[in-house]
């Protein structure tokens, strides 16, 4: 609770989570408010913005207020799924690696550098592409996840490998806690801070990647997601027809989402100190 | 005119949340040329801000509230940290750190580390010609110039990673040294060896004043000329070697001096005795005594009199009580 | 009454560390009997190899060569040996978990043990280990590591040892990091340590004085061996090793000369 109040004496984390906030209400709360509905259309194709229809409405008369909410959910959605699953298995591989050493090390270390080398966006093409039919949002969440945990690995590693040394660990060890104890307790809250800003990292990159694979046409079939939206756009040509309303709410959606947490990562990084906690 | 003029300093650092904590207090001295100057306290004291207040440097957090630092007349304040590495460390006041190995970057060598340092200071210097000098500078100083300076620091022992420090900062012949617990992470042998060479270098003139900190009285007592016991960011006693060790008038100089040990003929049966308690919170206002909480011999009014420094046998003390 | 076999003893021990060429010897055929309640000391300067004895000693590493027996046995599972074999380490900043409170580490320590106390007779143990260095309970209530002084650290690290009371304590420069007013204090402890809990106390310092002060015997160490052991006063009185004279010479100590410059161009306390 001090860090959090900690934080917000930081002026750049209350602009972050205020914005970051603000999209989450969004996602939740606007249907209270506005009726969000996907399937009726509601009008004629890319009617322009009115009272009614606050963004006027898409290629087949759908409200773009509604797919903009909805897609707005789905893309939080797939950046939280995606940024848990990087995020607690490149902590996990890494702690255990650098803790461990030895040929455990080795074999982590290995595949890690495996995962490193390889292009996450690449693999996400293949595997989305490959997967004509059920190419569901937790899917591609999933996708991301796995394959974007190496660099967290790493660096969790090379973190815990240092720390291994220290003397609160021998004397944890004297204290006779074994290695699952020593890990999770004396090891973890040394890089608690790191991986939750991390985890803020890598939900950014989620939505970011979800936004990007959706819209070159391999989204989820499921559902609608801000890269769908813009997916649909360009298709339909509505860059070049003038019509501003079926692309840049969503790009500014995207943007102010992934800027908030950007935000919020870097202005955690003095106060997440706990030297400075007093 | 003294070489080195410390006139009534005070520091303070800010916190995150922008509070202020006085670490150094109304510190004032002056130097002689050819002196050496010992500064004891315990950890927390201030000893390590009144350096950075002494060389001029001040990165935030630490920033002067008032007073100056004159070297040889000159004051060295209101500089940019940047300008006080290009224009007064090195030349006019040289600084030895106390871990050596912080202070080496691991990936060079010796020899490197060396021409840095005069390559920063003087530009367009010929490298080889700066090789040379340091081969020369290096034998002159008693070290084996060419293992030495072909080394990573790695490669060598704490106690001869200590000295290349101390010869690579006082490479230009700096007016003051200042030494902040130069030993304090060496065994007592290796102690003694740089001790040597700290006072070889001394005799061969390649500097002559100095400021040697630590919290080890009985060093300073074969290393200085004159001794300020420091405590809570201010001098307590300020006397010769002889008055502050053999004949300590403030509470706490006493207290120290009760608590050291040492393994001569009937030492063993002589208990020593620690201080008790902490030094005061310097981020409050302090009223009265820094002392006095942990002072044995306090009196009613001292934890509300700030004391003064006066003048008791000859030293300056800073208690209404000594005699 | 005190245990017939000697707590530690040593019969030719040696460490190597590495091989071939690099083979560095950091013990060499060392052999010693530390008997029981005993305060011994290991003095040596760094590299000396009294760190690497004191690692034996704590079951971290095992000799190359020779046999190192505790109280008539080899040592064999670390965590059993632990039971009875406590250390206190150098830094005391570095070795608490700054993320919990010093009391929760202090009862964490129980944890060695075989059957734990109850949690009412673990709390009566902390709060009297705290007094026992002096400690009022109330003092480090819901305190966390980053915010006592070094001096404080190390006598919660004392605590600790009074609070489970080993049979056998490894302090391992417990003086170093600490200040020089502070270090009377810890020492006392280790003596009260053995005064009151009967304890075995090796203590590796590099500094005679204080090993004088506390020990029954003192080992001296140099590149590896023992070159000299006996009772404090004849070792530091009437010293017959050369490393044990220097040992003796370097310490700056109040009364007699220590640097004795021979080139005494200026004076070092030429003033003014």
């Amino acid at each position: 609770m001090k860090i959090f109040l900690n934080l917000l004496k930081t002026p750049a984390f209350c602009i972050g989570f205020g914005l970051f906030v603000a999209t989450i209400l969004v996602a939740a709360l606007f249907p209270l408010f506005y009726e969000v509905d996907i399937s009726t259309r509601v009008g004629l194709p890319y009617m322009h913005p009115s009272r009614d229809h606050w963004l006027g409405t898409d290629h087949l008369g759908l409200d773009m207020v509604s797919l903009l909410v909805h897609g707005l959910r789905a893309s939080l959605y797939v950046g939280f799924l995606a940024g848990i699953i990087a995020t607690v298995t490149g902590t996990l591989l890494g702690m255990y690696a650098g803790f461990k050493g030895g040929l455990i090390d080795d074999i982590i270390t290995m595949i890690t550098n495996l995962f490193i080398v390889i292009p996450p966006f690449v693999v996400l093409v293949l595997i989305s592409s490959s997967l004509k039919e059920g190419r569901s949002l937790a899917l591609i969440g999933l996708i991301i996840g796995c394959t974007s945990w190496s660099w967290t690995a790493r660096a969790v590693r090379a973190q815990a490998s240092s720390l291994k040394s220290r003397d609160h660990i021998a004397l944890a060890r004297v204290n006779g806690y074994r290695t699952f104890g020593i890990v999770v307790l004396h090891i973890l809250p040394y890089l608690l801070s790191y991986v939750f800003m991390v985890f803020i990292l890598q939900t950014a990159t989620g939505i970011l990647s979800e936004a990007s694979i959706s819209m070159i046409g391999l989204g989820p079939y499921d559902t609608i997601s801000l890269g769908t939206i813009l997916n649909q756009a360009m298709r339909n040509e509505a860059l070049g027809d003038g019509v501003w309303w079926a692309f840049m709410p969503a790009t500014i959606l995207i943007t102010v989402t992934v800027f908030a947490l950007y935000v919020i990562n870097t202005s955690m990084e003095g106060v997440f100190n706990p030297r400075l906690r007093k | 005119m003294p070489i080195f003029e410390v006139d009534n300093l005070h520091l303070h650092y800010l916190t995150r949340f922008k509070d202020r904590i006085h670490a150094v207090s109304g510190v004032s001295f002056a130097m002689e040329k050819g002196e050496v100057f010992g500064i004891a306290g315990e950890s927390g004291c201030g000893k390590s801000t009144l350096v950075n207040g002494c060389m001029g440097l001040f990165i935030p957090p630490l920033y002067p509230t008032s007073g100056e630092v004159r070297v040889a007349g000159e004051s060295i304040m209101g500089r940019t940290p940047d300008d006080v590495r290009r224009n007064v460390l090195g030349r006019k006041v040289a600084m030895i750190p106390q871990g050596a190995f912080n202070s080496l970057n691991p990936t060079r060598k010796i020899k490197d580390l060396a021409a840095d340092m005069i390559a920063s200071h003087e530009n367009g210097a010929n490298r080889s010609e700066i090789y040379e000098r340091l081969r020369e500078r290096f034998a002159r100083i008693g070290m084996q110039a060419d293992t030495v300076l072909n080394a990573f620091p790695i490669e060598l022992t704490a106690g001869m990673r200590q000295r290349c420090v101390i010869a690579i900062s006082t490479l230009l012949d700096p007016q003051m040294v200042i030494a902040d617990e130069p030993t304090s992470a060496l065994d007592v042998t290796t102690q003694k060896s740089v001790i040597r060479m700290i006072f070889d270098l001394l005799d061969k003139g390649i500097f002559s004043t100095m400021i040697f900190i630590t919290h080890e009285l009985p060093l300073l007592r074969h290393v200085a000329g004159r001794i300020a016991v420091m405590y809570a960011g201010q001098f307590v006693e300020v006397g010769t070697t002889e008055q502050v060790v053999f004949d300590p008038r403030h509470p706490y100089t006493q207290a120290l001096m009760g608590a050291m040990l040492s393994a001569e003929p009937g030492q063993k049966q002589k208990k020593p005795v620690a201080i008790e308690g902490a030094p005061p919170n310097l981020a409050l206002p302090i009223h009265g005594c820094r002392f006095a909480e942990r002072c044995p011999v306090a009196r009613a009014d001292c934890v509300s009199t700030e004391q003064e420094i006066r003048t008791v046998a000859g030293r300056e003390v800073r208690c209404a009580y000594a005699e | 009454m005190p245990n017939e076999k000697p707590v530690f003893s040593a019969a030719g021990v040696s460490r190597v560390f590495g091989h071939g060429k690099k083979a560095v010897t950091a013990l060499d055929n060392v052999s010693f009997h530390i008997a029981d309640q005993e305060i011994v000391s290991l003095v040596g300067g760094s590299g000396c190899g009294k760190s690497v004895l004191a690692k034996i000693m704590l079951g971290l590493i095992t000799p190359t060569a020779g046999q190192f027996l505790y109280r008539g046995n080899p040592i064999g599972d670390a965590r059993e040996h632990w039971r009875e074999v406590q250390p206190v380490f150098q830094d005391p900043f570095s070795c608490f978990n700054q993320f919990f409170s010093i009391r929760s580490q202090l009862k964490a320590s129980f944890g060695i043990l075989n059957t734990r106390p109850s949690r009412r007779e673990m709390e009566e143990r902390v709060d009297h280990a705290l007094r026992a260095v002096n400690i009022e309970p109330p003092e480090i209530e819901g305190k966390y590591p980053f915010e006592l002084s070094g001096g404080q650290m190390q006598r919660m690290l004392l605590a600790r040892i009074f609070a489970l009371r080993p049979r056998v304590l490894i302090a391992d420069e417990p003086t170093s990091m600490v200040d020089a007013c502070v270090r009377a204090n810890i020492l006392d402890y280790l003596m009260k340590l053995k005064e009151e809990l009967g304890m075995t106390i090796v203590f590796i310092t590099h500094d005679i004085g204080l090993a004088y002060y506390v020990s029954d015997r003192i080992f001296i160490m140099h590149h590896g061996r023992i070159v000299e052991h006996g009772p404090p006063d004849r070792v530091t009185m009437h010293p017959e090793n050369e490393h044990t004279v220097k040992l003796l010479d370097d310490i700056p100590s109040i009364h007699k000369d220590w640097l004795s410059r021979t080139n005494v161009s200026r004076k070092p306390g030429a003033v003014h």
